[in-house]
């Protein structure tokens, strides 16, 4: 099944934000659109921006020697891709890759940066909502890790339903 | 008490995968009673043992349609009948899918591993009456490509909103990575008017919960299929107690208002 066109507009992210704080924050946004295929950064690369999806899925890599690229996620719209330029060493952990036709806003972290230091209370509730992403992607990572629909018994963690 | 197993024939099978296999069955002599979604029989493979299956598909005059995982001697018995086998067949057994509490609000279907097998004749209800409910969207989630199941119905389902992710991708997998509650960001529902079924791995569900009453779905409008080992299906022996509940009469399905805190006890 592919992922339906469209979907959420907002992203989790903004939703966070107060009105006030969503409209300061947008003053920021740049409307991007990428074809299907095209690598926005490599793992490594300074994290100096980040975005929200507005359409679209991005697939994020990790680079094997030897073995190629394996594709250890996908986000789509609603999403919030990249969070590395929020904390040192600030480089990208994975590196990301459209699949589809991508939209979104754009995001100079630099810039928010500064508006957050400006207006605190827009920072902490910036962060709050950043990290709440950071921890349902480790939340994520986590059940993964449970190989959950592997077989039943010791093995796997999951019963057959 | 326990009511002697039905002769049922395999008429039809099918490989969905691997290691599952659905089977289609047809009574030999007396039909059991129709079934509903959500319910389940329990399946006897002649000779090695009797286990619990929920129906996943409904209708077809008195045929049965069963989706059976190999994981040990009776469901592996089972997976390996040919066409023109035969099953004891004893239900139908346990609570239902309540479709009627989703009419007119937005549903979610939520599926992990074999959990769609008993999602399916809700999904068939549902897209057979669209105009009785809401928006409705099926997120599947498997452990690798190989396991989808039923990847032919996709495309109806795609219609209203379907997504499937996995969690390891191989063979050119080009869709969606990572655990069913990441296809949340992009289905289409109003969260104060929606009711959320799921089926899977008790984790899985669990987390998928927690999920949905983050985003403000109500608890008792979050249904989940429990299961727990069953031997009688009648609510005689015991073996299917979870707190207060024994699942086979009171479950598969129950609120998730109901099992929350049954399954947050690590031991009952
Ligand atoms: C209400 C209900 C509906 C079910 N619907 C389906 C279905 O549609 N399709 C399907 O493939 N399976 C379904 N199951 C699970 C199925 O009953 C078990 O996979 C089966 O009992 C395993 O029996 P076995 O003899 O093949 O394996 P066993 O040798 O008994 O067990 C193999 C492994 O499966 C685990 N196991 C055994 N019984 C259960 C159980 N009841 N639930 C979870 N894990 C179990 C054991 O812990 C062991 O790790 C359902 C279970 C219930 C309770
Ligand atoms: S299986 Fe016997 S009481 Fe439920």
């Amino acid at each position: 099944m592919t992922p339906h066109p469209g979907g959420a507009p907002g992203g989790s992210v903004l939703a966070a934000l107060t009105a006030e704080q969503h409209g300061k924050l947008m003053t920021l946004a740049r409307d991007v659109a990428l074809p299907a295929g095209t690598r926005i950064f490599e793992e490594g690369e300074k994290a100096d921006r980040f975005w929200i999806i507005r359409s679209g899925t991005v697939a994020l890599d990790i680079h094997m020697p030897g073995r190629g690229r394996a594709v250890v996620e996908t986000i789509g719209a609603g999403s919030l891709l990249g969070w590395s330029w929020l904390c040192p060493p600030r480089q990208w952990h994975l590196a990301a890759e459209t699949r589809e036709p991508f939209r979104a806003w754009e995001f100079d972290a630099v810039a928010v940066h500064d508006l957050c230091a400006e207006d605190t209370a827009l920072g902490l509730s910036l962060v709050t909502a950043v990290a709440e992403t950071i921890g349902e992607r480790l939340r994520a990572t986590r059940t993964r890790l449970l190989d959950l629909y592997g077989p039943p018994g010791p093995q796997g963690s999951g019963a057959a339903p | 008490m326990t009511p002697a197993p039905l002769s049922y024939r395999v008429v039809d099978r099918r490989d969905e995968t691997h290691d599952t296999v659905t089977l289609v069955l047809e009574p030999g002599g007396d039909a059991l009673d129709p079934f509903a979604p959500g319910q389940f029989a329990m399946l006897y493979a002649f000779g090695v043992g009797e286990i619990p299956v929920s129906v996943s598909r409904l209708g077809d005059g008195h045929r049965l349609t069963h989706t059976v995982r190999a994981v040990g001697a009776v469901s592996r018995a089972l997976c390996g009948l040919r066409t023109g086998g035969w099953v004891g067949v004893r239900g139908p057994f346990g609570t239902t899918w309540d479709a009627a509490a989703a009419h007119g609000s937005d549903l979610l279907v939520i599926a992990g591993g074999i959990g769609l097998a008993p999602l399916r004749p809700l999904v068939d209800t549902v897209l057979a009456k669209p105009h009785a409910f809401g928006r409705l969207n099926v997120l599947a989630g498997a452990r690798t490509p190989s396991d989808l199941l039923y990847t032919d119905e996709f495309p109806a389902w795609e219609k209203p909103f379907g997504a499937v992710t996995v969690d390891r991708p191989s063979g050119g997998w080009t869709g969606r990575v990572g655990v069913v509650t990441t296809l949340l960001h992009e289905a289409r529902f109003t969260p104060s008017d929606t009711v959320a079924f799921v089926c899977g791995p008790e984790v899985m569900m669990r987390a998928t919960a927690r999920a949905l009453i983050h985003q403000g779905v109500r608890p008792d409008r979050i249904q989940v299929s429990l299961e727990r080992n069953m031997r009688c299906a009648t609510g005689h022996c015991g073996h299917c107690q979870l707190g207060p509940l024994l699942l086979c009469r009171d479950g598969p399905v129950v609120g998730y208002d109901q099992a929350e805190p049954l399954l947050t006890v690590r031991e009952l």
